[in-house]
């Protein structure tokens, strides 16, 4: 049934990377906020403790973890759209090549995209942890990897209504950049209008903050199961309200 | 069920007349009914909203033939061929490739054909090579050597260039390349030389043919009425959703168009009068020593030729003009597929 799925994501891999731009905007640009975000904290507040600054310990992180994660799901809207628009997405499927095989290797591949950009992250961000701290580097990746598949389901939702490849990117990043700033990360959900809390309560991204923090600061996964759950239930819900609207041309 | 080498040989096409005996006219006669056809399309309608792209569409594509679908841009030729290839599912009608349902049974079909899109992309930076690798891998039976295919088709030098550095004409090779690639039984091709110089055109063109060599039965579109008459051993021309007429394209002409016209230019002045008593003339027309000379039936230019022999009549000039296939649209839309 998944027949073609190493090679054709073997291949999206290939063709991502041979686009520089593009390459350099979904991995560059999260890394380079987080770097100049970290130097102006860092400035602040003197190294080394960015744990002991104003922002809470695990928010920076959190924070260009979540870039890194909307930065992959615009580039999916963005591909899977021009992928629509070029008859690129029907000239794969009048093939024996499913659907779901078809953005399965989107999928495998901005997950592989996120993980390589928080690697870069990590090393770039090196010295703006005090040495010996203990970060948890492992389940913090898993983390944002949960979390990353999560919102690509709200990515395909988004995809499948976008007109027109050019307003992609834009229409993208107008629907997920806000959904950080009310993710509970900069204001506690419990203080935002009640239709705001809605909202945040349905957005995956509300229960990856509270995982990514979590794991940051040191609790163990069982302490957030209930995240986990939450997250799978909101890439179940979005799935499949993706594949009811989902346009192949 | 008989080879379809042997169908391709015995089918009647093309330019050649061939004359076979009584018992093998028989033969042929059986074989067609003993022959199941590859494509059937019966009562078949779709509409998008309001719009109606294919009103009803009912015809047979045979084993080893080009079958060609015919007709102006927006006739529903795309739509009809999509809902044979279970891209779309037709509102209502019945459709047997290989005696499957298109759309039931997509996988299955999709093995068995190679399908080339109309106004298709591919990955602006896939790599040529690439792409045939992926296609190789999609499936299941033993796909023909990707390599070989490519060096058929002119594509060898371009195996590591990348799709959107391609030519136009080089992209439909490649797209042939990819419809080929499963050895299919059908193949389809949608306006394959739209947009192509004549050159290219040409050279794809005997591509096409070289697949019917193979036994292989090919459907195409085109809104481009010498290609079609060139190519195919069959043409059904559509218009506004519905099939007008289907046949060889000799047959087409020889029913909608029996006129003929010899154009020649003589001095002789009693030329006119022996003209009109030619059979089957309707008019001669006289400008300057150059005569029209119009009528129907195949016989025509033959007897003009019996006449100026005959008669002695020293020519000029000596020209024919046979109606094409364009002057087969013309007659039974009552307008240019151009317009």
């Amino acid at each position: 049934m998944l027949r073609g799925l190493w090679k054709l994501t073997w291949i999206e891999i290939k063709v991502f990377l041979r686009e520089p731009l593009g390459a350099f905007g979904t991995i560059g640009m999260p890394v380079l906020i987080f770097v100049l975000l970290g130097r102006a904290v860092d400035r602040k507040f003197g190294a080394p403790s960015l744990a002991a600054s104003g922002l809470s310990g695990a928010a920076l992180p959190v924070l260009a973890a979540l870039l890194i994660s909307v930065s992959a799901v615009l580039s999916l809207v963005t591909i899977i759209s021009i992928y629509r628009e070029g008859g690129i997405l029907k000239r794969l499927r009048a093939t024996p090549l499913r659907p779901q095989t078809i953005l399965a290797a989107h999928v495998i591949v901005k997950l592989l995209l996120t993980a390589a950009t928080l690697v870069l992250m990590f090393l770039a961000g090196k010295r703006y942890f005090p040495p010996g701290a203990h970060v948890p580097w492992l389940s913090f990746t898993l983390a944002l990897l949960i979390s990353t598949w999560s919102i690509l389901s709200v990515g395909f939702l988004v995809a499948s209504i976008v007109p027109t490849a050019r307003f992609a990117q834009p229409i993208g990043a107008v629907i997920f950049y806000p959904m950080i700033a009310f993710s509970g990360l900069f204001v506690r959900i419990s203080v935002l209008p009640l239709t705001l809390r809605t909202v945040a309560r349905v957005l995956p991204m509300t229960y990856a903050v509270r995982l990514l923090e979590g794991i940051w600061n040191g609790d163990g996964w069982p302490a957030h199961l209930n995240d986990v759950a939450a997250l799978t239930v909101s890439f179940l819900v979005f799935t499949a309200l993706s594949a009811k609207v989902f346009r192949w041309e | 069920m008989c080879s379809a080498g042997l169908t391709t040989k015995l089918w009647p096409r093309g330019s050649g007349h061939m004359i076979y005996t009584p018992h093998q006219v028989q033969f042929i006669c059986d074989l067609k009914k003993t022959m199941h056809p590859v494509i059937e399309v019966s009562g078949v309608r779709k509409a998008y909203g309001k719009t109606i792209a294919v009103a009803e569409a009912s015809f047979e594509v045979h084993q080893g033939e080009i079958f060609g679908l015919i007709g102006p841009n927006g006739a529903g030729k795309t739509t009809t061929m999509e809902c044979i290839e279970g891209i779309r599912k037709p509102d209502c009608g019945t459709i047997a490739v290989l005696g499957l349902d298109p759309f039931r049974q997509v996988y299955k079909l999709q093995e068995r054909i190679g399908v080339q899109l109309q106004q298709a992309q591919l990955q602006k930076r896939i790599k040529v090579w690439e792409a045939v690798d992926l296609w190789v891998s999609l499936y299941g039976k033993k796909a023909v050597d990707g390599e070989r295919l490519l060096e058929q088709l002119g594509l060898k030098d371009k195996r590591s260039a990348w799709f959107m550095s391609l030519s136009g004409g080089q992209k439909q090779r490649l797209f042939i390349a990819l419809a080929l690639i499963n050895d299919p039984e059908v193949v389809f091709l949608d306006e394959l030389t739209t947009g192509l110089d004549p050159q290219s055109r040409h050279a794809i063109w005997d591509l096409v043919r070289a697949i019917r060599e193979r036994g292989k039965t090919v459907f195409l579109t085109t809104h481009l009425m010498e290609e079609a008459e060139r190519l195919c051993d069959r043409v059904a021309i559509m218009e506004h959703g519905r099939i007008i007429d289907i046949d060889t394209p000799e047959n087409l002409i020889r029913r909608h168009c029996p006129e003929r016209t010899v154009l020649l230019e003589t001095n002789d002045p009693a030329a006119g009068d022996h003209f009109q008593t030619i059979p089957g003339v309707e008019s001669v027309t006289c400008a300057e020593m150059r005569f029209t000379i119009r009528g129907r039936g195949d016989e025509l230019v033959t007897e003009v030729i019996h006449c100026l022999s005959e008669n002695r009549i020293r020519v000029t000039d000596f020209r024919t003009v046979l109606p094409n296939l364009e002057n087969v649209f013309l007659k039974l839309t009552g307008r240019s597929i151009r317009e």
